[in-house]
């Protein structure tokens, strides 16, 4: 599959990941080298297979909504770069 | 009479609670290796020499008052630096995460210090587990201690020449394509992924959910499953974790294969495998035919599909998980901000290295609109065709028997800049990541270049035990496990790239 610049600047979009232009057209091939490798999977009719997304014989698995002991503020907010006493920092979001 | 650090984990256990040797003995026998040679191989990427010794000391005291211990009593452990430990550094070997400490402890850490091991520090991956030679580390590659000109393997190339070089008793890695079986067979140790669900995923820093393991990375079969007694537990905590009942694996390990049937699935056997590989693989064959097993040809038609499938599917999965490193609730920060679409996109650029931002890349676009049915669906579907080809092969044979990398270790720098080449190295492990399967690696020769060659074998869903019961047979026939690299080829070489 041909993978053209505006992708790969539109997929880093989507993924929130400034690339340089260097970077840019380095990730355009190679890209293009692992999806044109993947396209060999359409050698293969799947017609009526039904997806399997996860390997355990295991459907929703539930608990009591019960109150448990959980990370005290201080320790969750322990690793953030920027934070407050009781909340994270982050640059004005609405105008 | 050997030295501490050559012991494995179970030797040491026995010894400490004859009270031939203390637990700060052996403790420190390892940490005077680890100051030494780690500058050379670079397995670790944080050492916690006080809290071991201290640890060490307090299971010593715990003896002298006659407590009854834990099934690890004393035994030092390396742990993967994706795993969280407590107020213990735990980077994933990425800039993103370099400065974060966890908050709370995962369950397999909690295990081994509840069975009274002494963890000595944290060792180097591929960052976030994703490569196959720890050259994607944003803190430097680890060295294979067979030839410091070669990898490791990876991503659990820490774990694993740590157990190699004698800077370890036991380890922990883990295994979303083959981390934990490759590192194992590139550096002569053994390596277990087991059962998905078998072990807790809690604390471990996530990558592909549906495919993560944490598992064993041993000197024999036999502390592998010893360690394994130890993690394997349901835990609440995780909802992948499975409810079935754990066994104890190392109470039926024996010798006699007498009416065990194993397969070899010749897709493994076909072009790219080296010859040398393939003939320590068949002697192993051979070797099981001696001790009474079966050998059978069998067939996993879609092997040709794993890579394809398996760079679908969990780059769509890490891509998900890795939206969390976000410059907001820990991790890098860029200083470059003006608003938080920059904040995110600038944070996540400085932070995280490139093999990591082309995975999340490649997911984003296999999950993007208009592309989620072509690739992502697909790769789903293909998945199942997998899981087919492995219950039909365990109706007939009760393990599988085929090589865990398709060549011995290769030089550091020479797929690097080839990521598909790359990737193309993880051929023989996938499968058992896509099944949900157990595989163990364990050494079963040299190349003549002096190199460990490592054999794999997979059994069904939950058959772990059987699957350590073959292994152990064939160890206890044979002496490759006792191999160890010359001791001087543990030194730094200047044709490494």
């Amino acid at each position: 599959m041909k993978i053209s610049t505006e992708m790969v600047e539109y997929i880093a979009h989507l993924a929130r990941i400034e690339l340089s232009e260097d970077d840019t057209e380095t990730f355009r091939i190679q890209l293009e080298a692992i999806l044109d490798y993947i396209d060999k999977l359409n050698q293969l009719d799947t017609t009526g297979v039904e997806p399997m997304v996860h390997t355990l014989d295991l459907r929703n698995v539930f608990r009591a909504d019960e109150v448990r002991p959980s990370l005290p503020p201080g320790a969750s907010l322990a690793n953030a770069p920027e934070h407050t006493e009781d909340s994270y920092k982050v640059p004005a979001v609405i105008d | 009479m050997s030295e501490l650090y050559e012991l494995s984990g179970h030797e040491v256990r026995s010894r400490i609670l004859r009270r031939e040797v203390s637990a700060e003995e052996v403790t420190r026998s390892l940490l005077e290796r680890i100051s030494k040679l780690n500058p050379i191989i670079h397995a670790y990427v944080t050492v916690d020499a006080e809290g071991a010794v201290a640890r060490a000391k307090e299971i010593d005291s715990r003896i002298a008052d006659g407590e009854k211990m834990g099934e690890l009593c004393g035994i030092p452990i390396a742990v993967k630096d994706n795993i969280c430990t407590l107020g213990m550094p735990t980077t994933c070997s990425s800039r993103i995460l370099e400065n974060f400490s966890p908050p709370y402890e995962a369950t397999v850490v909690e295990a081994i210090l509840e069975a009274d091991a002494v963890i000595l520090g944290k060792t180097n991956l591929d960052e976030f587990a994703m490569g196959s030679s720890t050259e994607n580390s944003a803190f430097g590659t680890t060295r294979n201690p067979w030839d410091t000109s070669r990898i490791p393997g990876g991503s659990s190339g820490g774990s694993a020449a740590a157990i190699a070089a004698d800077l370890a008793s036991m380890a922990l890695g883990s295994d979303t394509g083959g981390s934990i079986r490759q590192p194992a067979a590139l550096c002569g140790v053994v390596g277990l992924k087991p059962t998905y669900g078998r072990v807790s995923r809690y604390g471990l820093v996530a990558f592909g959910s549906s495919l993560d393991q944490i598992g064993p990375i041993t000197k024999d079969v036999f502390d592998a499953g010893l360690l394994l007694n130890v993690i394997a537990r349901h835990d609440p905590k995780d909802s992948t974790s499975a409810p079935e009942p754990t066994p104890n694996y190392v109470a039926g390990l024996k010798t006699d294969m007498t009416g065990v049937k194993i397969g070899l699935p010749s897709e493994y056997f076909g072009e790219g495998l080296s010859e040398d590989v393939e003939s320590a693989v068949r002697a192993a064959a051979a070797k099981y035919e001696e001790l009474g097993a079966e050998i059978v040809d069998i067939s996993l038609p879609h092997t040709e599909y794993a890579v394809a499938t398996y760079y679908i599917i969990a780059t769509a999965e890490a891509c998900s998980n890795l939206s969390r490193y976000d410059g907001v609730h820990y991790g890098h920060r860029t200083e470059r901000k003006s608003d938080i679409i920059e904040l995110y996109s600038r944070s996540r650029a400085e932070g995280f290295g490139p093999e990591v931002k082309r995975r999340i890349m490649l997911g984003t676009h296999a999950l993007s609109a208009g592309y989620y049915d072509a690739y992502y669906l697909k790769a789903a579907q293909v998945r199942a065709l997998f899981r087919r080809d492995f219950d039909e092969a365990f109706e007939e044979v009760d393990v599988m028997l085929c090589p865990t990398s398709p060549t011995p270790a290769f030089k550091i720098g020479e797929k690097a800049s080839d990521p598909l080449a790359m990737y193309l190295s993880d051929i023989y492990t996938i499968s058992a990541n896509l099944a949900g399967i157990p595989g163990i690696s364990m050494p079963c020769g040299i190349s003549p270049d002096g190199l460990p060659i490592g054999m794999q074998l997979m059994a069904g869903t939950f058959d772990d035990e059987k699957l350590l019961r073959v292994a152990y047979a064939y160890e206890q026939a044979t002496d490759h496990h006792l191999k160890r690299p010359a001791p001087d080829a543990l030194q730094d070489r200047k044709d490494a790239g």
